[in-house]
């Protein structure tokens, strides 16, 4: 079971007001990860990454682990402890004001 | 019993408002979707509880929601805009060729004749179209690729298709408007666009005349006289008779003609309003004295509407989307601000009065009136 943590207003969106909670068939790579996380949570397609493309949106970082993962390959398998579902994947909306 | 709802959408959020006839006192509600900038808020004319609104941000991209139920309970619908085939390139500010690529729907128009169509203006500028309450979104190609698209530079907002206007006698027939790149008319549903700006002049740009190039700033019509045209222009208040085929300048003896907003009476197609805007870089009314002007000759003779609007120390700006005017008997006219005052009148703009004063910064403005 991998564990994801969604920003608030992405949260929101997903009316869920907790971790989520995915089952993500080996190898678990971010890529794996959000792939399953838009399956259970459509509406959330377009906000993490753009459609078709994939791409990750600029204010957006992915963390676990205590590491930066946001710039690295999508099929890059996550830390063992992410795929034990002892930490947790965060996704982050960057810091920035307004 | 009949009355009044608002849709406000903010920098922070949407909010609904109500009221009776008499438009004194409102019951608000919001923020919807707080901290989401809420670009606009539509809704339908065939069923008024059906309401669309565009939901972005820099953060998490776009989101457009539905409401069936008069904004009480609201659902994501499709937020794929997907430009036609190879989308190409643009242009940005200094004329290089840039990709286009979907940033945010800017104006959402849902269609006079079926709950379930509805039009999104977008930017980097382009039309599509939902059959199915928003569910999917199909670019209307003809507009970019059939005119003129690559040509196109952005005006400060972005390259954004902003302005759609639905002509109640003939369905094929839709007006829009782009900044920076002008009117283009479709007569066949959206499958082929023209450009329309004969007439408007432009000193941004180096043809003052050219085909495109022009920074429309909006367009609206009255449903009665669905091809009398009016335009606020980056500079200049503008006019058509004939469908957009010829512009002629209706500033007249406006204090200045730089403005983002335009509307018309909801009963009388002569009476437009406008809200001037001291400069292009001076984003603010002059003197500080927040005035709506009202013509009832349909442009050239223009009149300050003043009671009840700040007259000192206001320096806000009033976007193109946030004037808006109900149609009951009195003719109800409604003005949001940059500032998050939002101001309604209901005797057609005689005496105003705060409604709310503390929104976030105002993005939008739509009258509903209700049976």
């Amino acid at each position: 079971m991998i564990r994801v943590k969604l920003p608030q207003h992405l949260r929101t969106l997903a009316h869920t007001d907790h971790e989520v909670h995915l089952e993500v068939a080996a190898p678990v790579t971010t890529g794996a990860v959000l792939d399953a996380l838009e399956s259970a949570y459509p509406v959330l397609r377009g906000t993490i990454r753009d459609h078709g493309t994939l791409r990750r949106r600029a204010f957006v970082r992915f963390y676990a682990c205590g590491q930066d993962l946001s710039h690295e390959p999508p099929d890059q398998p996550l830390p063992d402890a992410v795929v034990r579902g002892d930490e947790p994947f965060a996704v982050v909306g960057a810091m920035a004001g307004g | 019993m009949g009355g009044v709802r608002l849709l406000v959408g903010t920098a922070k959020g949407a909010f609904v408002l109500t009221s009776d006839e008499a438009r004194r006192d409102w019951d608000v509600q919001g923020p919807l979707f707080g901290g989401w900038e809420v670009f606009h808020v539509a809704g339908s004319p065939v069923d008024p509880d059906r309401l669309y609104a565009s939901q972005a941000g820099g953060w998490f991209g776009q989101v457009v929601q539905r409401s069936d139920d008069g904004g009480r309970s609201w659902n994501p619908v499709g937020n794929e805009f997907a430009y036609d085939g190879d989308p190409g390139t643009h242009q940005t500010y200094d004329g290089t060729p840039v990709p286009w690529e979907f940033a945010k729907v800017w104006h959402l128009t849902p269609s006079l004749t079926d709950a379930d169509v509805v039009y999104a203006g977008i930017e980097d500028a382009a039309l599509f179209r939902s059959d199915d309450a928003g569910g999917t979104w199909t670019e209307l190609p003809g507009l970019r690729k059939g005119t003129s698209g690559p040509d196109w530079q952005p005006g400060a907002g972005g390259l954004c298709l902003h302005t759609i206007v639905l002509d109640p006698t003939d369905e094929q027939r839709i007006v829009v408007a782009i900044s920076a790149a002008g009117v283009f008319l479709t007569e066949d549903g959206g499958a082929t666009f023209r450009p329309v700006n004969k007439g408007l002049k432009s000193g941004e740009i180096p043809s003052e005349e050219a085909e495109v190039g022009h920074c429309v700033h909006k367009i609206v019509s009255h449903p009665s006289a669905p091809r009398t045209l009016y335009m606020q222009k980056h500079w200049d208040v503008m006019r058509s008779d004939d469908g957009g085929a010829n512009w002629f300048e209706v500033s007249g003896d406006l204090p200045t003609d730089f403005g983002f907003v335009i509307d018309v009476h909801a009963h009388e197609p002569e009476t437009v309003y406008v809200v001037p805007i001291k400069s292009d870089s001076e984003h603010y009314p002059i003197d500080g004295a927040l005035k709506v002007y009202r013509s009832r000759t349909g442009g050239n003779e223009w009149e300050p509407l003043t009671a009840g609007l700040p007259q000192e120390h206001c320096y806000t700006n009033v976007l193109r989307d946030a004037l808006a005017v109900d149609a009951l008997e009195s003719c109800g006219v409604y003005v949001g601000t940059t500032s998050g005052q939002l101001f309604g009148s209901s005797d057609a703009g005689d005496s105003w009065a705060p409604i709310v004063t503390g929104l976030p910064r105002i993005l939008s403005v739509e009258a509903q009136t209700l049976p």
